[in-house]
């Protein structure tokens, strides 16, 4: 009877797709998953054109590259162990995988935020202005991080205004109604608010440059066991940017991204992308991003997303090039620019 | 041998059975959860029961850092609020339309293909439409549970209303009375347990338009609390607001049946 319960209970558990976890070990085929915003839409033409596939053959493995359409769920589903890799900001990459145990690299460096994310109101063209009002965003994301930044700029806090958690499809017809008179988001959205003629644009992230890092984060331990994995998604990468400037590729984006080419360039100048590995390692190795994850961390502990366990800010250490900021005894984020190093100096 | 179709289980094994799905989901669970932390003790995904005990005093038990409210108790509060508003409003629409439409040939004629039309257009796909109408505040969540479950009362309680044996209705005229006396001693008292039996029936639909209201745009609630720390994957917290919320709707559910037994005991057979 045991016997059969267990054998019943172990069929159940192997139908439960979540209940094994991605385990750490040489392997030769891998699924990273991506998600709609202009700093990942690359991904979408790399896979279209056979980079990705290219360069995974060059190190005999397979890469599926899979579209999330919900950006949170594409990290849950990371954090879970569906995806060796996915695309995520850094707050988010410390949040959730981190938080949650999972020890992750960010392998690519890929942009940050220069006025992608941004604070608009209505009826008032500063700031200030935004004291006692209620302020809709989606709460916990990095729009509420630009908008504890941004009270921090003119000496106001969270406790001088109301936060309404508005869920992202929402925001745009939320700014019609009359209720709404300030919001925080970010782009296409932002964009889409912006042409309204009531909005006023106050704070955008280009104040906070290299606070908001776009990355492709990848599990920690397949990477160790799977060097190839890093070479091959880093290699297609900066092959992939390589096509920056074709007509081809930014029809290719427009599209994925339901906009026109207009739209396209408007996101891409709000994008600080390095398309130069030399310059993502820079940016990685400088000590202003440790001090940028420190910011970050100490954010998300004061909004208890490390955890209720956690006893400080810096509870999830986090490595960067410039050295570790918080406990190093349970290091979960890794800013690691060896593979970018090796496509920087061409050994890919 | 008796047939398979007549053999009855008996008191215990119907409770043993009953309970059994129940015990192997939970045994399950366990497994798998143990498993997950196995290989990362800090696994959000399926946390251990200790770990979503913790959650709940924290929630349930320990003031919030941030606000200093009872989180759990606040939000219970606020969506009970809205619920109950709701749902409220719909039974009386229900009440109104339903025994005007029902009793009223003139009033069902002008009123019924719209009410059908109405019960026809899904509340979620009008979203957009209801948040410039209404807002973004209250009354947009409130509205939403009416607009989702008021055509189905209105509907199920005309079509009760009808159902009223017309012997009862000709023997109440030729006593002598008029329609307003039909309509208030005899359509009345008989759809109240009906009008009772459908809520309980529209229940479901009105907890999912509230948690979906909640998850649009909230500052507390149930359903904005799930939504809240579902970015950060806190199953420990989703998990038992997922219980709560059930056995929520099973009291309100048990607590209507209860009333309508006690209150109309001829509508369910006993005397």
């Amino acid at each position: 009877m045991t016997r059969l319960l267990t054998t019943v209970c172990t069929t159940a558990l192997l139908a439960l797709t979540l209940a094994a976890p991605v385990q750490a070990q040489a392997r030769d085929s891998f699924k990273v998953c991506w998600s709609i915003y202009v700093g990942w839409l690359p991904w979408d033409y790399g896979a279209a054109e056979g980079i990705v596939d290219k360069w995974a053959d060059k190190y005999d493995i397979d890469i599926e590259v899979v579209q999330i359409n919900d950006y949170i769920e594409s990290i849950n589903q990371y954090t879970a162990g569906q995806f060796d890799g996915c695309t995520m900001t850094n707050m988010d990459a410390l949040t959730i995988p981190a938080a949650g145990g999972v020890d992750s690299t960010a392998l690519i460096v890929g942009d940050f935020s220069n006025g992608n994310d941004g604070i608009v109101l209505k009826d008032a063209d500063n700031l200030e202005a935004i004291k006692g009002r209620r302020v809709n965003l989606v709460e916990l994301s990095v729009s509420h991080y630009l908008l504890a930044r941004a009270l921090d700029s003119v000496g106001l806090s969270e406790r001088d205004i109301t936060v309404v958690n508005t869920a992202d499809a929402d925001l745009v017809s939320a700014f019609n109604t009359s209720d709404v008179t300030a919001l925080a988001t970010w782009n296409p959205l932002l964009g889409t608010i912006k042409e309204s003629p009531e909005a006023n644009l106050v704070f955008d992230s280009s104040s906070i440059p290299g606070e908001i890092i776009d990355l492709m984060v990848v599990n920690t331990d397949t990477l160790k066991a799977n060097p190839a994995l890093g070479k091959a998604l880093t290699g297609a990468w900066y092959e992939i940017m390589g096509h920056l400037d074709d007509s081809g590729f930014r029809q290719h984006l427009a599209n994925v991204a339901a906009t026109d080419l207009d739209g396209l360039r408007m996101q891409l100048d709000a994008t600080r992308l390095f398309d130069q590995a030399e310059e993502a390692v820079a940016f990685t190795n400088s000590p202003a991003l440790k001090d940028t994850m420190q910011k970050v961390a100490e954010f998300s502990f004061d909004h208890g997303l490390l955890g209720e366990g956690a006893p400080d800010a810096g509870f999830v250490g986090v490595a960067t090039p410039a050295g570790v900021y918080g406990n190093s005894g349970n290091i979960k984020l890794r800013f690691d620019p060896t593979y970018m190093t090796m496509a920087a100096e061409g050994e890919l | 041998m008796k047939k398979l179709i007549n053999r009855q289980p008996g008191r215990v094994a119907t409770w043993a059975l009953g309970l059994l799905p129940f015990a192997l989901l939970l045994v399950v669970y366990l497994l798998a959860s143990d498993a997950r932390l196995e290989a990362n003790p800090n696994d959000k995904l399926l946390p251990a029961f200790s770990a979503m005990g913790d959650a709940i005093q924290r929630m349930a038990f320990e003031p919030s850092k941030r606000s200093g409210e009872y989180l759990l108790w606040a939000d219970t509060l606020a969506s009970l609020t809205r619920l109950a508003i709701g749902v409220g409003i719909s039974a009386l629409m229900g009440l109104v339309f339903g025994i005007v439409t029902g009793t009223l040939p003139y009033a069902r004629a002008g009123l019924s293909p719209l009410i059908t039309g109405l019960s026809l257009v899904p509340p979620m796909a009008i979203l957009p439409i209801l948040f410039i109408l209404f807002g973004l505040g209250e009354l947009a969540k409130v509205m939403l549970i009416i607009i989702g479950i008021t055509p189905f009362l209105i509907r199920d309680l005309q079509q009760r209303a009808r159902e009223i044996p017309a012997e009862q209705v000709i023997k109440m005229q030729t006593l002598g009375a008029n329609t307003w006396q039909i309509i208030l001693r005899l359509v009345w008292p008989q759809i109240m347990p009906r009008l009772i039996s459908a809520v309980r029936l529209s229940l479901g639909s009105a907890w999912l338009f509230l948690i979906a209201a909640e998850a649009i745009a909230a500052t507390e609630g149930l359903g904005y609390r799930i939504f809240l720390v579902r970015r950060y994957l806190s199953m420990d917290v989703i998990l038992p607001y997922v219980l709560w919320i059930t056995l929520l709707a099973f009291a309100i559910d048990f607590l209507l049946a209860r009333y309508s037994r006690w209150r109309y005991p001829w509508f369910h057979g006993s005397h």
